[in-house]
């Protein structure tokens, strides 16, 4: 039982990681109908400004609270990783927009591997390690709960309470489900169509920042080549919980952090991934548009 | 499998008790009805209808939720469509049919797309692929016929001398004749078509007339129509059937179909009196103002009658899927026999007026009353409409 | 309330200022986004611990470069451009085109002169100008080679335009024989001449040519049927790992095994596809994305069978055709069959026509199946799927077929891969591969075998190109490895291939029969399909 629950704890933290990176993908994937591939290279690229960040608080201060490097990692991690994700829509995304759909997919694949090569020629290629920041570790009845366990848990939490606001409850996020809706009519309604898919390419890449800062902080570790992988979990997650659903990506994500912790802790670690992919392709097959979304109406 | 009564022999398609159900929707409500064989059949009823629900269920794209369709091959063999998976209704059954939106494959050219339609029979002369890989001659003869029988259907479809370039390029009234050709090369029993007339010019639409006189003349193809514009339905159709709100309102030859006052009530909305009845229970309190404020009474009693399309707009948008939501009382069908029933038929003259009318007025007397709610204030309209009183 | 306020339209700016303007929001952009990641480098120091190297003036060249380059752009790149497309009021015609500019005798002319000098002076380049001054000199003569050719090609544009296959065809079977010749007169001797050319035919010539066959397998289940299949690189694998463990373990031929690794990557294709395929659009490429990673995955874990990331080496090398070897310890030794000099060259320029074979036949067998039922209904179906079953197409049983067509020919690349190599591991099997792949269909046009075959040599062979830059090392350092490089530049070049031609190079498609005369559809036509 106390096995089982050390499980659990450690497949929310990680669901936790791979919901934030899912709802980037499923928001862009909602506003705009397209694959954002470079997105876990965003993710990579938030995860690697905090490092840098870490250093240079490192190397400018003697030392500084945890809580106030980990909020300017986090805080300088957004910013720019923001900068680039709209950068990265701009550039590549925009005009191709309207036209041939897989044009954009290949930009983002693209973009994908220009973005982690480009951490690769200007950061190297090595693994980059970080002393661990936070190592407090609660004992409670034979469950060891990391403090960074607690602390991703309560990010997340508080992020996705802030973003549930942002969409459900201002004007900007009305403007995007209109946009998600209707494009062209919420345009003629006076919505600047642009700057609302701007803004959500913003606010996934912010939240996949966040996400990266939390994974450094986790694992202590990160490599140019780091993208790919959550990147496709999380992917996989959006599609599970129902690509186009904010809750479904929360869900997937969860649910895709369970699955794995889950299965190392129980199976075999060497297969954590494949049983993730294989209940991806299971559950497809049985609920074609994931587990939140809505079922696809064939028009004749 | 064959039935067992005898006045179905000539009935190519049997539709007994089919009901269509979309959540808690009714879109078709125990409709049945009769297509028989070298006929064109008609089906009618303002949009929202479900006119192209009944040809979804036909052709497959639907399960009903009820009911049966038979379908009676020339050669004696019967289907029963609901059963049948989606493609084999025209491989075996021999159905084909249109789209109301036009599908076409537009980067293919319109040889391509007439050649795709023999795709079965084709595939049988390949060998599945194996032989026609290897060049045998089999495919290659097989091939040859394709080619001239999409010929000889570009011909028909006044087609053949675009017969090389992309279906998107055409224009939209021979997107549909190639869409009818297209179909036809399937080598259908019966032909669905979904509104073909839509959209077209009178040109394009006395081409297609003779178009579908062609196929039924020559080919003995069985038609079954949807379609709004009551100059093609007039003047082609053998037969009529017409539905209102999923339910058959209404069903016979042409002539009496026009005559019917169920029909009448449902293009036309009722009659003067009922009108604001009518108009509180729909809750559209913009045209009531507009009729207080309006015409009149100069303009007569039939004027009038010809603002009530209410909520049912005509020939102007057409909805995708056909989705219906059922005010209380929205249904004028319903309304003219609720009236009779309670008031014995009072002499009114939204009834009246077709009886009364000559022969003579044929399609043009039906036509303004189909395309009238799409255009209420149209004077010269209301005055052809009401020009016998 | 206007739909898209761009402060460039409000205000009327003259092109200069407009452009000192985005210069400067580039440069902003661009200091944002690099500050962190080329203003400082991680480094570890001795004792291991990351560090912070400070690289500020490298910074400040990107920073300025990127303005400049916007400014150039905005300033003079976009109104030449714009004037590109308006018509001379007087003559009615277009400017002259770019190329016509670009191509032009007296420049033919310098190219030669200069190919000429610098291939006279070849051997005494060093002597002549210093180590460094001779890696720019032997930039120079392959870039005015390249320059003299692609002159020449410009000039008979429209012979080749209308011979192109038989052209290609013809120039890709002459390839390693021209590349010895060459290189044999150059060097003077025969045996030079074959050692020479094993880079020229194995790094370019057999790389581009599997990708060429793996980017016409995906063709059909992606340009052809319109599904898109993020995982074809899984049927690669299997065909890798069939001929692998089959040769290793049972010895059996290449001959044998490259049919059998076909069939069992189709076997595949249909054991996927049977499950996945009445998903639409994105599932279905989020699905075979999962499937190729879970092909890898299982070819890393199942140590016992594959081998696990250490991968199985020592696969035999094609026989040819049973009669010869290619071992040089074998009696039958192909130069002591023939009685020539030994060289590792033979087996290469076999393996060079091998996959040249192979691709030809994918070729002939696409062409042959578009022209037949089920490849008009493939097409058919990525038009308009609900079309297709009004017609009493199977929509199911075509869809598979193409994905076991396609995962077939994926099955022969990969066979013959892991005979190249001698050696597979799952490092080779990665979703780059697929993504590579795919990026090469779509850039190529999807459909056509002409534009894939050409977006292939160029993404491949552009990147490999990059090996050769040496001299670069003048340039930035002796640390500097261009071939760091090759991915970055491969993916921006996706992007920018894509922003250019969102078709693809060759955005019109063949009609497959015609009554008349054989007019190409435009790509503005053909959709792509939903799967």
């Amino acid at each position: 039982m106390q096995y089982f629950v050390q499980q659990l704890i450690n497949g929310l933290t990680l669901g936790s990681i791979y919901g934030l990176i899912a709802i980037g993908y499923t928001m862009v994937y909602g506003i705009i109908g397209m694959i954002n591939f470079a997105h876990g290279d965003i993710f990579m690229v938030g995860a690697f400004t905090a490092l840098i960040v870490f250093l240079i608080l490192g190397a400018l201060f003697y030392s500084v609270p945890v809580v106030i490097a980990l909020l300017v990692m986090m805080i300088v991690a957004m910013l720019l990783t923001s900068l680039y994700n709209w950068t990265i829509e701009k550039v590549a995304y925009r005009p191709l927009r309207g036209s041939f759909r897989l044009a954009p997919l290949i930009t983002a694949i693209g973009m994908s591997i220009a973005l982690s090569n480009f951490v690769q020629v200007t950061q190297g290629p090595r693994n980059k390690p970080i002393p661990p920041m936070v190592s407090k570790v609660y004992n409670i009845e034979g469950v060891s709960v990391s403090l960074k366990q607690i602390v991703i848990v309560i990010v997340t939490a508080l992020l996705l309470a802030l973003f549930w606001y942002l969409v459900n409850k201002t004007s900007l996020g009305r403007a995007q489900r209109a946009c998600e809706q209707d494009r062209k009519m919420a345009a003629l309604l006076g919505i600047d169509v642009d700057r609302t898919i701007s803004i959500t390419f913003v606010m996934g890449a912010a939240l996949a920042a966040v996400a990266g800062t939390l994974f450094l902080m986790y694992y202590g570790v990160i490599a140019f080549s780091d993208g790919f992988t959550p990147g496709v979990k999380a992917f996989t997650a959006a599609v599970l919980g129902g690509i186009g659903s904010l809750p479904g990506a929360v869900l997937g994500g969860l649910m895709i952090g369970f699955i794995e912790s889950m299965w190392s802790a129980y199976f075999s670690i060497d297969y954590k991934d494949v049983a993730a992919f294989s209940i991806l392709a299971i559950v497809l097959i049985f609920l074609p548009s994931g587990i939140l979304g809505r079922p696809e109406v064939e028009k004749v | 499998m064959s039935d067992a009564s005898p006045s179905v022999n000539d009935a190519i398609l049997q539709v007994e008790h089919l009901s269509m159900k979309f959540g808690g929707l009714v879109a078709i409500g125990d409709l049945s009805f009769q297509a028989r064989r070298g006929e064109i059949t008609a089906l009618i009823g303002p949009n929202g209808a479900g006119k192209t629900t009944v040809f979804n269920c036909i052709t497959g794209f639907y399960k009903p939720s009820e009911g049966m369709l038979t379908l009676n091959r020339r050669d004696g063999s019967s289907y029963l469509l609901e059963r049948l998976p989606n493609h084999e209704i025209p491989a075996r059954a021999k159905v084909a049919r249109t789209f109301q939106n036009i599908r076409l494959f537009s980067g293919m050219t319109l040889l391509e797309n007439l050649l795709v339609a023999q795709h079965n029979k084709l595939m049988k002369a390949s060998g599945y692929t194996i032989l026609g890989l290897f060049g045998f001659s089999g495919y290659r003869t097989a091939s040859a016929e394709s080619i001239d029988l999409a010929r000889h259907w570009l011909e028909k479809a006044d087609l053949v001398d675009r017969a090389d370039d992309p279906a998107g390029d055409l224009p939209y009234g021979a997107q549909r004749r190639l869409e009818i050709a297209r179909a036809m090369c399937t080598g259908p029993e019966l032909l669905c078509l979904d509104e073909p007339a839509a959209g077209l010019n009178p040109k394009e639409s006395m081409a297609l007339n003779a178009l579908l006189m062609d196929i039924k003349d020559n080919t003995g193809t069985s038609i079954l129509l949807i379609e709004h514009d009551m100059a093609v339905v007039m003047q082609i159709s053998d037969h009529v059937v017409v539905l209102e709100y999923g339910r058959k309102i209404s069903d016979g030859s042409p002539h009496a179909v026009r005559t019917d006052p169920r029909v009448i009530a449902a293009y036309l909305g009722v009659e003067d009196e009922d009108v604001e009845t009518v108009l509180i229970e729909v809750g559209d309190e913009d045209v009531i103002e507009q009729l207080d404020t309006g015409p009149d009474a100069t303009h007569g009693p039939g004027s009038s009658s010809s603002y009530f399309a209410g909520p049912v707009t005509d020939t102007v948008g057409h909805s995708e899927g056909e989705r219906v939501t059922v005010s209380k009382g929205a249904s004028k069908a319903g309304q003219v026999d609720a009236r009779s029933g309670a008031a014995a038929r009072p002499a009114s003259p939204a009834e009246a007026k077709p009886t009364e009318k000559p022969s003579a007025a044929k399609s043009s007397a039906a036509k303004p009353a189909a395309k009238a709610p799409a255009k209420p204030k149209t004077p010269g309209d209301s005055n052809r409409g009401g020009g016998n009183e | 309330m206007a739909v898209t306020t761009s402060p460039e339209r409000d205000i009327v700016a003259t092109p200069m200022q407009r452009a000192t303007r985005e210069a400067l929001y580039a440069g902003a952009i661009a200091l944002g986004l690099f500050v962190l990641f080329i203003g400082l480098r991680t480094d570890q120091n001795i004792s291991n611990e990351l560090i912070l190297v400070q690289r500020w003036w490298l910074l400040a060249v990107v920073v300025v470069l990127t303005m400049a380059g916007r400014f150039l752009y905005v300033a003079y790149g976009q109104p030449f451009l714009a004037n590109q497309k308006i018509v001379d009021v007087a003559t009615g015609l277009l400017p002259e085109s770019m190329a016509a500019r670009f191509f032009r005798l007296p420049y033919f002319i310098a190219a030669i002169v200069t190919v000429a000098v610098l291939v006279f002076l070849a051997g005494s380049l060093d002597g002549l100008l210093g180590p460094g001054l001779a890696g720019y000199a032997r930039f120079l003569r392959a870039l005015a080679i390249i320059y003299a050719l692609a002159s020449v090609m410009f000039y008979f544009r429209t012979f080749i335009h209308a011979h192109f296959s038989a052209l290609g065809i013809t120039a890709l079977a002459l390839y390693p024989i021209i590349v010895v010749l060459v290189l044999a007169l150059y060097g003077g001797s025969v045996a030079a001449g074959f050692q020479g050319s094993l880079k020229w035919v194995d790094n370019y010539g057999i790389q581009i040519l599997i990708y060429v066959m793996l980017a016409w397998g995906l063709n059909i289940v992606v340009g052809l049927a319109g599904l898109l299949d993020l995982g074809y690189v899984a049927f690669y694998a299997v065909g890798a790992y069939a001929y692998a463990l089959l040769g290793t373990q049972y010895g059996l031929s290449f001959w044998i095994l490259l049919p059998a690794a076909g069939a069992m990557a189709a076997f595949w294709g249909v054991l996927l596809g049977f499950p996945v395929l009445r998903l639409r659009g994105d599932y279905l490429a989020i699905v075979t994305l999962a499937f190729g990673e879970i092909i890898r995955l299982v070819l890393i874990n199942w140590r016992e069978v594959t081998n696990g990331s250490a991968g199985i080496s020592g696969i035999p090398k094609v026989t040819f055709f049973g009669l010869m070897t290619f071992n040089v310890s074998d009696p039958n030794y192909v130069a002591k069959v023939l009685d020539i000099a030994t060289s590792s060259a033979y087996y290469k320029i076999f393996l060079y026509y091998l996959i040249l074979g192979l691709c030809l036949l994918t070729a002939f067998v696409t062409i042959r199946l578009r022209r037949m039922p089920v490849g008009r209904a493939w097409e058919a179906l990525r038009e308009d799927e609900i079309a297709c079953r009004s017609l009493g197409i199977n929509t199911t049983t075509t869809k598979l077929t193409a994905f076991a067509t396609g995962a077939m020919f994926g099955g022969f690349a990969g066979s013959f891969f892991a005979a190249r190599q001698g050696f597979v591991s799952p490092e080779s099997f990665i979703f780059l591969e697929s993504a590579i792949i795919l990026a090469i269909v779509v850039l190529g046009g999807m459909g056509s075998l002409v534009g894939i075959a050409v977006a292939a040599m160029v993404m491949i062979g552009g990147t490999e190109v990059l090996r050769e830059l040496d001299f670069l090392k003048q340039v930035f350092g002796p640390d500097f490895t261009p071939e760091l490089y090759r991915m970055l530049l491969f993916g921006m070049a996706m992007v920018i291939v894509m922003l250019w031609k969102p078709r693809g190079f060759v955005g019109s498609r063949e009609p497959t029969a015609f009554l008349k005369e054989s007019r190409a559809v435009s790509g503005s036509f053909t959709k792509e399909g939903h799967g």
